[in-house]
């Protein structure tokens, strides 16, 4: 093989095919649609003040230009540090964020006195609170960006994050109820005077991370080495046990802190991990006969024996039938029923609804706040965006040439998603509401700055994942046999195995 | 306010909603589908001997205009993975240095790789402990890859597309 020709011959062959436009970094699409999104921001706080205010204030573009300063700052970063990263991401998390802040200003203009209301400063309140946290989890996720140069690095800290994992799991249990209880859900780590975070948004990712190493590890001993069983081919133990363990670790410690709705997404994670990692239908469908046998036989006890399942059962009764008792248990799911209903399709506009009429509306219910607003017609924009991110992150996790990459991406669209599910189903009534917060909509910094590390590492991924394989600015094929020095450069990571 | 310029601000947001969601539909659709000239990204792969309705992918065409811009993986763990081709070599292998890490009971470390040559690529064995096969042949040395035929690497297929 003599490559004596081949400098001259190969970049004219392939500089101007079609294939090579794949290699776009497309930064000009995300810029023009995080615009559009910007817009969209501002275009919503202006409808607001004009409908709260009956008047739109000199001062309404503020909090937008906050947001606007942050996340084109961002758009930067990413222009320097994964000029390849999906275009699409980032604008839509932006929208999602941006129209978050504003509710939570729109619900704080609504509580205000009315002779304040026009003065109310762009960092007071809820929505000045989240675009505060807003502000600290873009740094952080840039951050993060910097940091991570490449997605295959996080497995060499993958021990250390699932250590982490179980340990920010455990904190909430272990603290008394003083540091760590709000409304009966010990989940939270409360710093008196100074707020509260809840540590398993966190944990969420340091545990996908550990599983998405483990499960490439062994996956092929878990798809070969094998029981079978009633059809169905089961693990040997071993094998499967020390993800079984922080598995069920992590699921005990959320029962002991009763909530529910994020120990079914750890379950699902895990499932959904173990089913791409397999590539067998069987894990999935364990995965949901033990879910809904485990939800069925927690409810029968919770009727039966009270104790740690009464609030499940209370929850489901309540979603069996809200109106019931719709003035005590069920009032906050009747309200946001009736929200969504009088929201209708089109909705009563920006501003124009009652969204404090519903407890909780700036967490678990933002969503049938802002139905109220926004009607049937906005709301499944929003959910469409929600789509539009899973699916690129899937799409990330498809085209990525790694396994840990793979993993990891499917698994945390996929987490995403399911977390959207089932708040968006809880308040809908289609499944029993699981507190959880809204990805980017709800306030609450920890979840705000754990879903913005997410992206980030979706964003990362979707980089390895689309850039170009070619070498440096000599090209490989002009040294004969080039060998090691071309493939780092693919690779900037070299992942040392023990 | 006017009752009209509210609701002309309510109807207006929850269009420019939609608009931008379609933009965003925009932006990935064009992106799935660049570099796709006539939808033969998702063809189905052909092998060399099958007569396709279209001129033969032959390597002698191969060279001028017919030129392999994509590696697919259609068999095994990475199925549906595609690489765009550039100028530098593609290794294959488990090891975590490859361009293409194959995590198969059969590859080797670094098992095979791919090199670019005058436009037409290159399959070449090393030194791996199963084999690498193009189409049904073993791969002995340098081995010129016409597009559409599969390189089987244990239980991984891979293709070269245009």
């Amino acid at each position: 093989m003599t490559a004596a020709a081949a400098p001259a011959a190969s970049p004219a062959t392939t500089g101007e095919q079609p294939g090579v436009r794949l290699a776009r970094s497309r930064r000009n699409a995300e810029l023009s649609l995080l615009l559009l999104a910007l817009v969209l921001v501002a275009a919503y706080g202006a409808t607001v003040e004009a409908t709260v205010l009956d008047t739109v204030t000199a001062d309404f573009w503020m909090p937008t230009a906050v947001l606007a300063a942050l996340f084109l700052a961002m758009h930067v970063a990413v222009r320097f540090l994964a000029p390849f990263a999906d275009p699409a991401l980032l604008p839509a998390v932006a929208l999602l964020n941006g129209i978050g802040v504003g509710f939570l200003r729109r619900l704080d203009l609504a509580k205000a006195d009315p002779g304040d209301r026009e003065t109310l400063a762009i960092f007071a309140g809820n929505g000045g609170r989240q675009l505060a946290w807003t502000l600290a989890s873009v740094a952080l996720a840039a951050g993060l960006l910097a940091l991570m140069r490449d997605h295959r690095s996080v497995s060499r800290y993958a021990y250390t994050l699932g250590l982490a994992g179980i340990v920010l799991v455990m904190i909430p249990a272990v603290l008394p109820a003083r540091y760590s209880e709000i409304y009966g859900a010990k989940l939270w780590i409360i710093i008196p005077g100074l707020g509260q975070i809840q540590p398993g948004e966190f944990a969420k990712l340091a545990l996908l991370a550990f599983f998405a190493y483990y499960l490439v590890r062994k996956r092929e001993v878990l798809s070969l080495a094998s029981h079978r069983f009633l059809g169905i081919d089961f693990p040997r133990g071993r094998d499967l046990g020390p993800v079984l363990a922080v598995w069920a670790l992590s699921v005990l410690v959320l029962v002991f802190e009763k909530d529910l709705g994020t120990s079914l997404l750890y379950f699902g994670m895990f499932v959904v991990t173990l089913y791409i990692a397999t590539e067998r239908v069987s894990w999935l469908l364990i995965g949901l006969i033990l879910f809904f046998g485990g939800a069925y036989l927690a409810y029968v006890l919770g009727g039966v024996i009270g104790g740690p399942f009464a609030n499940f059962h209370l929850r489901a009764e309540i979603w069996l039938d809200p109106f019931a008792d719709p003035y005590q248990d069920g009032y906050q799911l009747v309200q946001g029923l009736l929200a969504l209903g009088s929201g209708g399709l089109f909705g009563a506009g920006p501003g124009g609804g009652e969204p404090l009429e519903i407890p909780e509306v700036q967490n678990d219910f933002i969503f049938a706040g802002i139905g109220e607003e926004i009607g049937l017609f906005g709301l499944s924009a929003l959910l469409v965006v929600y789509l539009l991110i899973v699916e690129r992150g899937l799409r990330a996790a498809l085209a990525v040439r790694d396994s840990f990459g793979k993993l990891l991406a499917g698994g945390l669209a996929f987490t995403l998603g399911l977390q959207v599910f089932v708040i968006v189903g809880g308040i809908s009534k289609l499944i029993p509401l699981t507190g959880q917060t809204t990805p980017f909509l709800s306030a609450g910094g920890s979840s705000l700055m754990a879903n913005w590390l997410l992206i980030i590492v979706l964003m990362r991924v979707s980089d390895a994942a689309r850039r170009p394989m070619t070498g440096g600015p000599g090209g490989t094929a002009a040294r004969p046999g080039g060998g090691p020095p071309e493939q780092l450069h693919g690779a900037p990571t070299e992942v040392i195995r023990p | 306010m006017p009752e009209l310029v509210i609701t002309v601000a309510r109807f207006g947001f929850l269009i420019l909603l939609w608009i931008f969601v379609f933009t965003v539909v925009g932006v990935i659709r064009r992106d799935l589908f660049a570099g796709a000239r006539s939808g033969r990204l998702v063809a189905a792969p052909r092998t060399v001997g099958a007569a396709t309705g279209q001129p033969a992918p032959k390597p002698a065409k191969a060279k001028r205009g017919r030129a392999a811009h994509q590696l697919v993986v259609t068999a095994g763990q990475l199925a549906g993975t595609r690489i765009t081709l550039g100028e530098a070599q593609i290794t294959i292998g488990r090891a975590e240095d490859s361009t293409l890490v194959i995590t198969d009971d059969y590859a080797s470390a670094r098992h095979a790789r791919l090199v670019p040559r005058d436009g037409q690529w290159f399959v070449e064995d090393l030194g791996s402990t199963n084999g690498t096969y193009l189409d049904r042949a073993k791969v002995t040395g340098p081995t010129p890859v016409p597009l559409g035929v599969p390189i089987r690497i244990g239980r991984t297929s891979l293709e070269l597309r245009p």
